[in-house]
């Protein structure tokens, strides 16, 4: 037992060193490290296009490969993360960003959660408070207590 | 009242069904996207021509007159595809077109041009592609149609077909055309 245990145990060690597969080639990387980071950073949250669910860090097309070497350019020039994101957004749209942006039209997009969340409290209150008022309604009469044992004695002899 | 409220539900699911279902019914591809550009004036780019003896163009030459611009690349499959509708409408003089060959080699474009025919009244070469990226291009062929103010008016990402220029770019131009004469 302690033996699978222990297997398991250095198995889930080596996860740790598991790295997500980039398509990052080593001469597109910066020599500064603290911009290669930020470059990671930008690249993987923006949307690749061709692929259009990866990010341009993730994808091996040439237009991920041309996007990353225009973010490591543009820092390299001094520009900030936002100004690469504007860039961007103005050639390709809202879409080219993994996390859509929070404005007007994204406005349900962000809260839509937050309001079904409320509508469903709201409705278990009053679900709730509906069967609190059944329960604490008046006992039975007489007649309806006999009524009720003479149905339970029928269904025993059945 | 309080009954009402459970109505709403399956209000909402069928509202959101609805309208996941539209494009569903509709056959549009979701991966095909909108132009950023749509009204905005064409990026101003200063690209060479791919001929040393045709001339080149850059945004001012797009003023005065609509034009199909229409990026192509001789590596590109789907470009052989759209080019015989490009022939057509340089034979037919539908619209001005113009060319921006795409990330390829000069003398793989030429013969590409030689090959096929060179439906392209005016050629710039976007070697790098920079240019491509200014103008939002994500796959060739990609073709934009631009209004006599230098305006872009739509954009079409993939080979143009016959259905696509009737329905999608002819009705666009009219519009544009018709606006002229008031």
């Amino acid at each position: 037992m302690s033996r699978i245990r222990a297997f398991s145990l250095v198995a889930l060690g080596c996860l740790i060193y598991i790295q997500p597969i980039m398509a990052v080639e080593p001469n597109e990387r910066l020599a500064d490290p603290l911009l290669e980071e930020r470059a990671r950073m930008l690249s993987q949250n923006i949307r690749c296009l061709v692929c259009q669910n990866q990010s341009i860090d993730d994808s091996n097309a040439t237009l991920a490969k041309d996007l990353r070497a225009l973010v490591r350019e543009k820092l390299t020039a001094g520009a900030t993360n936002d100004e690469i994101f504007d860039f961007l957004v103005d050639r390709y749209g809202d879409f080219i960003l993994l996390n859509p942006p929070f404005k007007a039209s994204t406005y349900l997009l962000w809260y839509g959660p937050l309001i079904f969340l409320i509508v469903g409290l709201l409705m278990t209150v009053l679900v709730m408070k509906k069967s609190k008022r059944r329960a604490s309604e008046k006992p039975l009469s007489q007649e309806e207590r006999v009524s009720l044992s003479k149905l339970l004695e029928q269904k025993d002899e059945t | 009242m309080a009954k009402t409220i459970f109505v709403l539900p399956f209000l909402v699911f069928f509202g959101v069904v609805t309208y996941f279902i539209i494009p569903i019914v509709k056959k549009s591809d979701p991966k095909l996207l909108p132009s950023a550009l749509i009204d905005k004036d064409v990026p101003e780019n200063k690209l060479p021509p791919l001929f040393k003896n045709k001339t080149g163009f850059d945004h001012e030459d797009l003023v005065g007159g609509e034009t199909l611009v229409n990026f192509f690349s001789s590596w590109c499959g789907p470009c052989r595809v759209e080019h015989d509708i490009l022939m057509k409408i340089s034979e037919e003089k539908t619209i001005r077109l113009f060319g921006i060959n795409y990330k390829d080699q000069t003398q793989a474009a030429i013969r590409w041009l030689d090959e096929l025919g060179d439906p392209f009244e005016k050629i710039v070469a976007d070697k790098d592609g920079r240019a491509a990226i200014d103008w939002g291009v994500y796959g060739v062929p990609e073709t934009y149609l631009i209004d006599k103010e230098g305006k872009v008016r739509y954009r079409h990402v993939g080979p143009l077909t016959e259905r696509v220029l009737e329905e999608k770019l002819m009705p666009i131009i009219q519009l544009l055309r018709n606006k002229k004469d008031e």
